[in-house]
C-alpha cells in the first residue's frame, strides 16, 4: 500500500533516493549489526553503484550510514572526513558481485572490537533497501520494521522459545524468517517486529545458552 | 489509498469536500496516524522545501563535479527576459533552486523522488507567495499532491529505471498541477483536468543523465516540468477539460515506460547521455571527481 508521505518524502540529502539515501540506509543497518561504528570497513560496489557511486556521494552515505547518520543528515557531505577523526577505517573497492546481482548492490565487511560481519545490501529505488546476505546466508531485511538478527543452535524448540520471549514483552512478530546451511547447522533467524523490542526481551534472548549472536536493527525507513 | 484518481474525485464530490481531505482521511485509515498527525509531517516537507529553495537561491553551490550550480541565481538576478518580473520567471528560478541543493548533497524533500524534487515546491511556495496563499491551504496541497503521486506509483511507476524522466518529472508536474489547482480554488474535477494536462506534455520523456548523475539534464527538466505544471493549472482553472480520463492518461504513461528501451532509463546509454557532448563532459567529470 503506497502512503502518501513516501510521495512527498522522504525528507533527505541529496542527489539521488536510490544511490545515496538507500545507500547511507544500508550502511545503517549493517553499523546495527555490529552494534555501532566499525573501526574497519571494506565497501565493495557493484554495478551502477561502481559507476556512478561518486557523483551521487555513494561512499559517503555508505560511510554515514556506518557512523550513525541517518538519510536526511547533512554531515553525510563530510562523512569521510568525520570517519577519519572518528577512528573508521575503510576502503571503497569496485567489483562484479554477481552478473545478475541487482544494479545497486555492495557488499560490506565490517569489524568491530573483535566482531565481524559481512552484509551484502540492495538499494532499491525511492530510498527503499534489503539486505539480502548476512554472514553467507541468504535473507531479507527491508529495515522497515524493528528486525532482531540472531544465529542460533539448530534445535527443536529454538523457534518456539525465542517467540514466546516475544510475546510476553507483548511485541507483535510482523514476518520470521529461518535458514540454515545444514542440518544440525546453525539456524540463522531474521524477525521483523512491529513494535520495538525491549531491552529486556532482547537480554532473556541473550541469555539462553544455545542463542550465539543477537543483534536489534533499528528501523531505517517508514 | 485510492488506485484510481477518477475514484477519490468521485468520492470529494459526493462529499462535498476537496481532495486533499479525501487523501488525509484514507492515508490516516491506512496508516492508523491521525490527520494532525500527517499535517505536521506535511508541515515539516513545507519548510524543508521553502528551506532548499533559499539556498539554492544564494547560487554559491556547485555539485560534485562542478557542472551544475548557481543557475537558480542568473534566472533571479540576471538580465531580462520576456518573462521579467512574473511569478511564472520566479517559479523556473525555485525549481533550480532545488535541484542544485539537491545536486550539491544538501537537504531536500523527495517528492516523488530526488531527481524530480525541484517541481513541486516550485510550483507551490512560488504560488503560495505571489497570492499569498497561507500554509494550511499549501499542506493540504502537498497531500493533494501525494494522493496524485499514489495513484501514479500505483497504475504506473514514479522510477526514472523503470518509466523514464516522465515518470519522475512528469509525475512532478502532473503532482504540482493538480495539488496547484487545488489550492487556486479549483474543484474536484478540474484537479483531474489539471493532473491529465501535465502529464500529457511529458509523455515518453526518456531518462538520459550524463554518466547517470543527477544534474544534466534533470536540474533543467525540473524548471521545464515546472512550466508544464503552470501551463497545465493556467488552462484546468479556465475550464479547459482534457478529453482523455485522467486515469487512462496515467496508464498510458505506465505502458510507454515499460516499452521504452533500457537506454532511456536512467543508464546513461542513450539521449543526451550518449552524445559526444555528453560523453566527453562525462570523462571529464569523472577526472574532476577523482580530484575533489
Amino acid at each position: 500500500m503506497v502512503s502518501l508521505l513516501d510521495i512527498i518524502g522522504p525528507v533527505m540529502v541529496g542527489p539521488s533516493s536510490s544511490h545515496t539515501a538507500g545507500a547511507c540506509r544500508i550502511g545503517l543497518l549493517a553499523r546495527s549489526l555490529v552494534g555501532g561504528t566499525p573501526q574497519r570497513a571494506k565497501l565493495e560496489l557493484h554495478g551502477s553503484f561502481a559507476r556512478t557511486g561518486e557523483g551521487h556521494g555513494t561512499d559517503k552515505a555508505l560511510v554515514g550510514g556506518l557512523l550513525g547518520f541517518r538519510p536526511d543528515d547533512e554531515r553525510l557531505r563530510d562523512a569521510l572526513d568525520i570517519a577519519d577523526r572518528e577512528g573508521l577505517a575503510y576502503r571503497v573497492e569496485k567489483t562484479t558481485i554477481a552478473e545478475d546481482a541487482h544494479p545497486n548492490t555492495v557488499r560490506l565487511t565490517l569489524e568491530r572490537d573483535g566482531s565481524s560481519v559481512e552484509v551484502v545490501g540492495e538499494s532499491l529505488g525511492a530510498g527503499r533497501v534489503r539486505l539480502t546476505r548476512i554472514d553467507g546466508f541468504p535473507v531479507e531485511v527491508s529495515g522497515a520494521l524493528w528486525t532482531i538478527v540472531l544465529v542460533a543452535r539448530d534445535q527443536p524448540g529454538s523457534i518456539a522459545r525465542i517467540c514466546g520471549i516475544l510475546a510476553e514483552e507483548g511485541v507483535n512478530l510482523a514476518t520470521m524468517r529461518v535458514t540454515r546451511k545444514e542440518r544440525g547447522g546453525d539456524a540463522f533467524m531474521v524477525l521483523e517486529l512491529d513494535d520495538p523490542p525491549s531491552e529486556r526481551a532482547l537480554s532473556q534472548i541473550r541469555k539462553l545458552e544455545w542463542v550465539q549472536m543477537t543483534r536489534a536493527l533499528e528501523k531505517v525507513a517508514g | 489509498m485510492f488506485s484510481s484518481l477518477h475514484a477519490a474525485i468521485a468520492a470529494a464530490e459526493s462529499q462535498g469536500v476537496s481532495l486533499a481531505r479525501v487523501a488525509l482521511e484514507a492515508e490516516s485509515r491506512d496508516q492508523g496516524r491521525s490527520v494532525d498527525d500527517i499535517r505536521s509531517a506535511l508541515r515539516r516537507a513545507l519548510e524543508i522545501m521553502r528551506g532548499a529553495v533559499d539556498r539554492g537561491m544564494q547560487g554559491d553551490l556547485r555539485s560534485a563535479s562542478g557542472l551544475v550550480g548557481g543557475d537558480a541565481a542568473k534566472l533571479r538576478d540576471g538580465p531580462a527576459g520576456p518573462l521579467e518580473g512574473t511569478l511564472f520567471r520566479d517559479v523556473l528560478a525555485r525549481a533550480l533552486a532545488v535541484q542544485e541543493v539537491n545536486a550539491a548533497m544538501g537537504v531536500i524533500v523527495a517528492a516523488p523522488t530526488a531527481g524530480g524534487a525541484g517541481v513541486l515546491p516550485a510550483v507551490l511556495t512560488g504560488l503560495a507567495a505571489s497570492r499569498r496563499i497561507d500554509d494550511e491551504r499549501v499542506v493540504d496541497a502537498l497531500a493533494t499532491a501525494g494522493l496524485i503521486g499514489a495513484v501514479i506509483a500505483e497504475r504506473a511507476s514514479l522510477s526514472g529505471a523503470e518509466g523514464g524522466c516522465q515518470a519522475e518529472t512528469g509525475a512532478a508536474a502532473a503532482m504540482a498541477a493538480g495539488a496547484a489547482t487545488e489550492m487556486c480554488g479549483g474543484t474536484p474535477g478540474q484537479v483531474g483536468h489539471a493532473t491529465a494536462l501535465a502529464m500529457q506534455g511529458t509523455l515518453g520523456l526518456v531518462c538520459d543523465p550524463l554518466g547517470g548523475l543527477v544534474e544534466i539534464p534533470c536540474v533543467f527538466r525540473n524548471a521545464t516540468g515546472a512550466a508544464i505544471a503552470m501551463a497545465a493549472v493556467e488552462m484546468a482553472m479556465a475550464g479547459i477539460e482534457f478529453r482523455i480520463p485522467v486515469d487512462e492518461v496515467i496508464d498510458t504513461m505506465g505502458e510507454i515506460g515499460r516499452s521504452m528501451d533500457v537506454r532511456y532509463r536512467e543508464t546513461a546509454g542513450g539521449g543526451l547521455a550518449a552524445t559526444p557532448t555528453g560523453r566527453r563532459l562525462t570523462r571529464e567529470r569523472l577526472v574532476q571527481l577523482k580530484k575533489s
